[in-house]
């Protein structure tokens, strides 16, 4: 069945994250953290019928706090991570942890639904000393043993003993400038044996060696303001694409940080994310304030930019292929622009497993499933 | 009788000739006559016949006698003639042998005479050809020592006759020694004479006149006329190259002049001549030389009957190629003299010098018909008209930097010493900066009419005026300025520069103004006073007005941006760095609320001197009724919140949300006072809100946002187009707030009210 009308998942809760399950390549996954101040948090587990175009879902307690940011272990499917915020009277703070899903997705589901089980906490990271965290990053490539914290002005490296039930802070980094500078997000670069990341704070993004932990390079007055989302093209080397408050999408070659390849300026409030898709990175996915996802294809910085970077690399048997493609040569531009939100949209994930499958999850907790519009999906294929 | 008879004989033969009986007739046959006379006649008749035929015959003896008797007197007198005849030819005949045997005696004298005088006359013949021969010899003997005579006079031409008369004779006998002699003492006189000619002809004192002599001479001699082609141009070349030199100096004059004018005032000498001066030198020296060389050179070369075909075809070219280069020379002089012209400001006497120049071409053009300078000249004059346009819009645009760069101040300076005079000016900038561009623009129009006044020559040739009017002045000056403007404009909304905001609302409604009404004007004014071509495609009127409008559309778009993003930092601000949690009970509006209040109404005041108001949705006259429905709302929600906690709280927002219209928050503004504040406080609220959902509160944290926003919602609705609009935006706040409470209690609205009218 290929319906092309969106899934639309309503939540009880307010919520920010959402994440796709990377670890899960069959199915099509998603896991969801709510935000409520005074009710118990909840995790989602949400899994995406695409045959019948129905949603099932796990519902696990959250019973740290809300959660503020949640990401999924590329390797291992029922691990992930939570960034949350423990409240008391008189103080807030962020803090994160390492929790793995009670079991398979269909096992759980055949219990009682009236109770829901808890998460099963492997254990806490502890940065406490460095302050808020913002996010923890898993591996691109799959090795397991250790994570990436994003604290308000530090970077922390963990190793990770998920058996044993443990994390040792390994390294870390601080940030030093004007003011006290916070980290907003970050990106794990998949290329180059993983060994580098980049961070934004403010109006600067900025790359990291990991074997060093020293920065190496920045990206000055990146966006006009505050930077809210990075993402490394998961196909080319070298390419990045942030987002910021300044209602732009700007593309970035970080051997290059003078200017920016590209500015896309579709969205009319501030961007909070922006995703690669990880199978055909010319598919740009954007969420906003202004309560829109906007999905754009940009073929020319793509690593597949139809003729004129991969011709002289390809077989001749292609070249009538080619031709027919050139005949009508494709632009950059906005393919669809989804309207099913009410709310500020915050943020936006591909699905692991299914190319062409997205997800966006708005505060008002209004997760909805899209797909690339059958069109476009044939363009890319054929 | 006998005349009778023959007579008779005559009938009888000729007529009845045959009948024997005709007794006249010649075959008259007696006796066939007798028999038939004896048959048909009788006796008497007979005897009648008888006696008439006697009678007859007795006459014709008669007759006969008579006839006789008569010719032998002639016979007689005849016979004597004869006689006296033959005395006479015999006298005769002795005359005749004395004449002959004289004639012979004279033949025989007058061959011995001639016999004995040829000799003599072969002598004289002889001597007389020696003697001429003699006087040539004499002639080419004294030929040296004339020659040096007529070289000592300075009588070339003299020296030439003689020397081309004698010198074929010393060719041919050039064998003989002494001849050989003469001959080479000859050669080198003339040696020296063509020295002294081409000494006479590269003299550069000597006047054309000389020139052409001294040309005339030497091609006598079978000077070569190529060479003396090459040597004539060759010379000719020197003075023009001085000329030119001099030209160059003026130009190297003006540059150092240009380049050292704020050091050192020149010395008078050294005062560089201005453009008229500079082109009439160029053409009373330059050009009249040049005029004079190609006119003797055509009197020289050219123009002579003997001159064989090909030998002019090489002089032309020759001739042609030496103009061309000196003539690019020139040119480039020229052009470099116009262009350094630049950057003076007199028009009136570079469209003179111009015309002057022009009109000198065309008189050049004249005089050597094969080759085409007035067109180079016109390029020449088009180049600096061109030159003209481009650094008048340098200038417009300078003076439109100019301008931007005296508002900008005039906005620093009074923000510092007064508040007040700050706001009065903004409509006294705008009104200059359009006066002032406008009179510029105008004052520029005027000075390039200059070159197409009717006094000008160049100005009526189609091929200059043309382009002129439609490419350069029209498509290159007001096209180019108003594009620029725009450009410039866009600048500010792109570029990264940080313009101060009063400056993009003035050129914002500057580009309004002029998609009203100064583009159409300036338009319509440069084709009245150029009298363009409407058949020439140009730029349309239509389309500026839309880039312009577009850009005055960005402008303001941008500007709301602009103060949006202040104030919508000063919020975030406030909201970022407080600890929401342990806050204690609000006894105040924040300070940054009333900041934000007074930014706004600073705002609307600068909008308002610049924009029309605009319409408003539902007008209220007070805002008590605004505060009371408001304070009316949030009791009512404060009611469900405190009876059920525990429902999803987000339902309530939904809700209301599907009854609202969605909320553009960076959508485009209008040209009046009330959307471009209407998107400022969007922007801001909408920023407020966020930055709210990314905190956590207290209870007295809540409480102190909800006096904000109370506090906002009394000041702002007045400035916006619908006033629904601040109350859902403030709305969703305070919701938003509510959600991300710890402990959600409600102020009393009477206390808000309270606290705000304090405030």
């Amino acid at each position: 069945m290929e319906d092309e009308a969106p899934v639309i998942y309503g939540l009880e809760f307010q919520a920010r994250a959402l994440a796709a399950q990377a670890g899960e390549t069959d199915q099509i996954r998603f896991i969801v953290g709510t935000q409520s101040l005074r009710q118990e948090n909840q995790v989602h587990h949400i899994d995406f019928d695409d045959e019948n175009n129905v949603i099932n879902k796990n519902v696990f307690l959250h019973k740290e706090g809300e959660i503020w940011h949640i990401s999924a272990s590329t390797v291992d499917k029922d691990l992930l991570t939570t960034c949350y915020n423990k409240t008391s009277e008189s103080k807030a703070e962020m803090k994160a942890a390492l929790w793995k899903l009670p079991g398979d997705f269909d096992e759980v589901q055949s219990e009682d639904q009236s109770s829901h089980q808890s998460l099963n906490l492997i254990c806490h990271l502890d940065g406490s000393d460095y302050g808020d965290m913002k996010s923890i990053m898993w591996h691109p490539s799959g090795d397991n043993s250790n994570v990436i914290g994003l604290a308000d002005n530090h970077i922390i490296v963990w190793d990770i003993d998920t058996a044993g039930g443990s994390a040792k802070m390994s390294s870390s980094t601080g940030l030093e400038g004007k003011g006290q500078p916070k980290h907003t997000c970050s990106s794990w670069d998949p290329h180059h044996n993983s060994v580098q990341i980049s961070t934004a704070n403010d109006t600067y993004i900025r790359g990291w060696d990991l074997r060093t932990m020293k920065q190496t390079y920045v990206i000055e007055n990146a966006h006009s303001q505050l930077v809210r989302d990075i993402d490394f093209n998961p196909n080319k080397q070298y390419y990045l694409v942030s987002c910021g408050d300044d209602c732009k999408v700007k593309f970035w070659d970080v051997r290059n940080v003078g200017q920016p390849l590209q500015i896309l300026a579709d969205h009319s409030h501030w961007v909070w994310s922006v995703r690669y898709n990880r199978f055909h990175d010319q598919l740009i996915l954007s969420s906003s304030s202004d309560s829109r996802v906007i999905l754009n294809n940009i073929l020319s910085l793509s690593s597949e930019p139809y003729g004129h970077l991969i011709d002289n690399d390809d077989d001749d048997d292609d070249v009538d292929d080619r031709d027919n493609r050139e005949s009508s040569p494709p632009q950059d531009g906005v393919i669809a622009t989804y309207e099913e939100h009410e709310d500020s949209v915050y943020t936006v994930d591909w699905s692991a497993a299914d190319p062409w499958v997205f997800a966006s999850l708005s505060y008002d907790g209004r997760l909805v499933i899209n797909r690339v519009p059958r069109a476009e999906k044939y363009k890319i294929l054929l | 009788m006998l005349k009778m008879y023959y007579g008779l004989d005559e009938d009888k033969a000729g007529g009845a000739s045959l009948d024997p009986c005709d007794i006249d007739g010649a075959h008259f046959k007696p006796d066939l006559y007798l028999g038939k006379l004896i048959q048909e006649k009788s006796l008497t008749e007979l005897m009648d016949k008888e006696s008439e035929m006697l009678r007859q015959i007795r006459s014709l003896d008669s007759d006969m006698q008579t006839l006789v008797y008569e010719n032998y007197n002639k016979f007689i007198s005849a016979t004597d003639t004869i006689r006296k005849m033959k005395n006479d030819f015999r006298k005769m005949e002795d005359e005749m042998d004395h004449l002959a045997s004289n004639m012979s005696r004279i033949t025989v004298f007058s061959s011995n005479i001639s016999h004995t005088l040829q000799d003599r006359r072969q002598n004289i013949t002889k001597l007389a050809g020696v003697h001429s021969l003699l006087k040539k010899l004499q002639f080419l003997f004294e030929l040296p020592a004339r020659l040096k005579k007529c070289i000592e006079m300075k009588a070339y031409s003299q020296a030439v006759r003689y020397y081309t008369k004698s010198q074929q004779v010393l060719h041919q006998y050039q064998h003989m020694p002494s001849f050989q002699g003469i001959n080479s003492d000859c050669s080198k006189i003339i040696k020296e004479l063509t020295q002294n000619l081409k000494q006479q002809f590269r003299d550069k004192e000597s006047t054309p006149k000389q020139l052409a002599e001294c040309v005339d001479l030497l091609l006598q001699l079978h000077e070569p006329a190529e060479e003396l082609c090459e040597e004539f141009l060759e010379h000719a070349r020197q003075k023009l190259d001085c000329d030119i030199q001099e030209l160059q100096h003026q130009i190297n004059l003006l540059k150092n002049v240009n380049k050292t004018s704020e050091t050192a005032p020149p010395s008078y000498l050294d005062t560089p001549m201005d453009v008229l001066e500079f082109v009439d030198c160029g053409c009373n020296g330059f050009l009249s030389n040049m005029c004079l060389v190609i006119a003797s050179y055509n009197d020289m070369f050219l123009n002579r009957q003997q001159g064989s075909e090909d030998i002019d075809s090489i002089a032309v070219k020759k001739l042609v190629i030496f103009v061309n280069t000196l003539m690019e020379l020139y040119f480039n002089a020229v052009q470099e003299r116009v262009h350094i012209e630049k950057e003076t400001g007199d028009n009136t006497l570079l469209v003179r010098a111009l015309d002057r120049f022009h009109r000198r071409l065309q008189a050049m053009n004249k005089l050597l018909p094969d080759t085409d300078f007035s067109r180079a000249g016109t390029n020449i004059v088009s180049k600096a008209a061109q030159d003209r346009v481009n650094h008048y819009l340098e200038s417009l645009k300078q003076h439109f930097t100019d301008c931007l760069t005296d508002i900008r101040q005039n906005l620093a300076s009074p923000r510092l010493a007064n508040k007040q005079e700050q706001s009065v000016n903004l409509t006294e900038l705008l009104g200059n900066i359009q006066v002032t561009t406008l009179e510029q623009v105008k004052s520029v129009l005027i000075n390039l009419q200059v070159f197409i006044a009717s006094d000008i020559t160049f100005a009526m040739k189609p091929y200059f005026r043309g382009p002129f009017c439609t490419h350069g002045v029209r498509e290159g000056l007001v096209v180019s300025y108003i594009k620029m403007i725009t450009d410039m404009c866009q600048d500010f909304c792109e570029g990264t520069s940080t313009p101060p905001p009063a400056l993009l609302l003035i050129l914002s409604r500057l580009c309004s103004d002029y998609e009203s009404s100064t583009i159409s004007y300036l338009i319509t004014l440069t084709e009245e006073q150029f009298d363009m071509d409407p058949h020439v495609e140009v730029t349309s009127v239509s389309e500026l007005c839309v880039n312009i409008k577009q850009t005055a559309q960005n402008l303001l778009s941008h500007y709301v941006k602009v103060q949006g993003l202040a104030i919508s930092q000063m919020l975030r601000k406030s909201v970022e760095t407080r600890d929401w949690l342990n806050t204690i009970e609000p006894r105040n509006v924040r300070a940054v609320m009333k900041r934000v209040v007074e930014d706004i109404t600073s705002i609307d005041s600068l909008v308002g001197q610049l924009y029309e108001e605009g319409i408003k949705k539902e007008r209220s006259s007070d805002s008590s009724r605004r505060a009371h429905s408001y304070s009316y709302a949030s009791q009512q929600r404060r009611g469900q919140w405190n009876f059920t906690p525990s429902i999803d709280n987000s339902l309530m927002s939904n809700i209301q949300k599907l009854f609202s219209e969605k909320i553009e928050i960076f959508s485009t503004v209008e040209f009046s006072k009330v959307s471009v504040l209407t998107g400022i406080i969007k922007i801001s609220l909408k920023t407020f809100m966020e930055c709210v959902r990314l905190r956590i509160f207290g209870r007295y944290g809540l409480q102190q946002i909800q006096v904000d926003t109370y506090y906002l919602q009394l000041y702002l609705w007045r400035f916006v187009s619908d006033e629904n609009l601040v109350q859902v935006l403030l709305d969703e706040i305070v919701c938003s707030t509510v959600h991300r409470c710890l402990d959600p209690s409600m102020m009393e609205p009477s206390v808000i009210e309270l606290i705000c009218e304090r405030g």
